[in-house]
């Protein structure tokens, strides 16, 4: 438990760090599901940074993903048919919501916005609510 | 700002690498971490806490030093969301995101993140999430813009 609080605390610190050089550099904020949706839209709209992010995030998953592949292991125990219906309310709820865990849960958070606490708020409840759920009531 | 386009480009690309190290190191692209996190109860795995914990002790203090220079460093203007308003599609947007997460245990970035990592999970949650951000913006134009 010790170990997995260290390296939370460790990677945690990389994701402020890599939000930090983009707001210091770029002036954006770190969003993903907003840095995604912005590329949909047009992938060479104001540049072609948002390509480039979504590349490193792909290519950081590679590095790390050949040196410690048991980091990127799925044991959840969940079937394709729900990953598929996660994925597509996630996406669907992100862009109505205007953002993720990363939008609002670290970069608005840290400029301490209402709108992004409420958010969190809300998405870590119903995610608690949801997989507390799973478990008890359909033992998943 | 057209003059720093390609700069821009280098920094966002590496911030998307750092980002994905950081989530993997975290433990955030492991499904049933995040689902032991979200399971409250026996067997409660609190440490995912520590992941916001780092990222906003880092974030929150260089917030204020960073936002106190007039201009970021490649650009001639902040691009920081604005809106203060507090809507109906925050909360029901935020409250679906929350049941995807804690049903597919993958959020989007670790999902992006986990495809680079050849996890085919995530390929399905990405593309299962890519129909997701289409179908909103069909939604959404169909039904909010008049």
């Amino acid at each position: 438990m010790m170990e997995s609080i260290t390296l939370a605390l460790l990677g945690g610190s990389l994701i402020g760090l890599a939000a930090s050089l983009m707001l210091v550099f770029n002036g954006r904020v770190t969003g993903i599901s907003g840095i995604m949706n912005g590329f949909l839209k047009s992938p060479i709209k104001d540049g072609l940074w948002r390509g480039a992010f979504l590349g490193g995030l792909i290519l950081g998953g590679i590095i790390l993903g050949s040196v410690r592949p048991d980091l990127f292991v799925n044991e959840s125990g969940r079937s394709f048919g729900m990953v598929i219906l996660a994925g597509f309310i996630v996406g669907f709820g992100t862009l109505m919501g205007s953002g993720c865990t990363s939008g609002h849960g670290v970069c608005g958070l840290a400029r301490f916005s209402i709108r992004s606490l409420l958010a969190t708020l809300t998405f870590m409840a119903v995610g608690v609510v949801a997989a507390t759920g799973l478990k008890y009531i359909f033992g998943v | 700002m057209k003059k720093y386009a390609q700069m821009q480009t280098l920094v966002a690309f590496l911030v998307g690498l750092l980002f994905a190290i950081g989530m993997g190191i975290s433990g955030m692209t492991q499904p049933e971490k995040v689902i032991r996190f979200l399971e409250i109860g026996p067997g409660w795995d609190p440490s995912l806490m520590f992941v916001m914990g780092g990222a906003l002790i880092v974030h929150t203090l260089s917030y204020r030093f960073i936002r106190g220079r007039k201009s970021p460093l490649l650009d001639t203007q902040w691009h920081v969301p604005q809106s203060k308003e507090i809507t109906k599609p925050l909360i029901i947007g935020s409250a679906l995101f929350g049941l995807g997460w804690g049903l597919g245990g993958y959020c989007p970035g670790p999902g992006i993140a986990s495809v680079g990592a050849g996890q085919v999970t995530a390929v399905v949650f990405v593309i299962a999430m890519l129909a997701g951000m289409f179908a909103f913006r069909f939604y959404d134009k169909t039904f909010q813009r008049k």
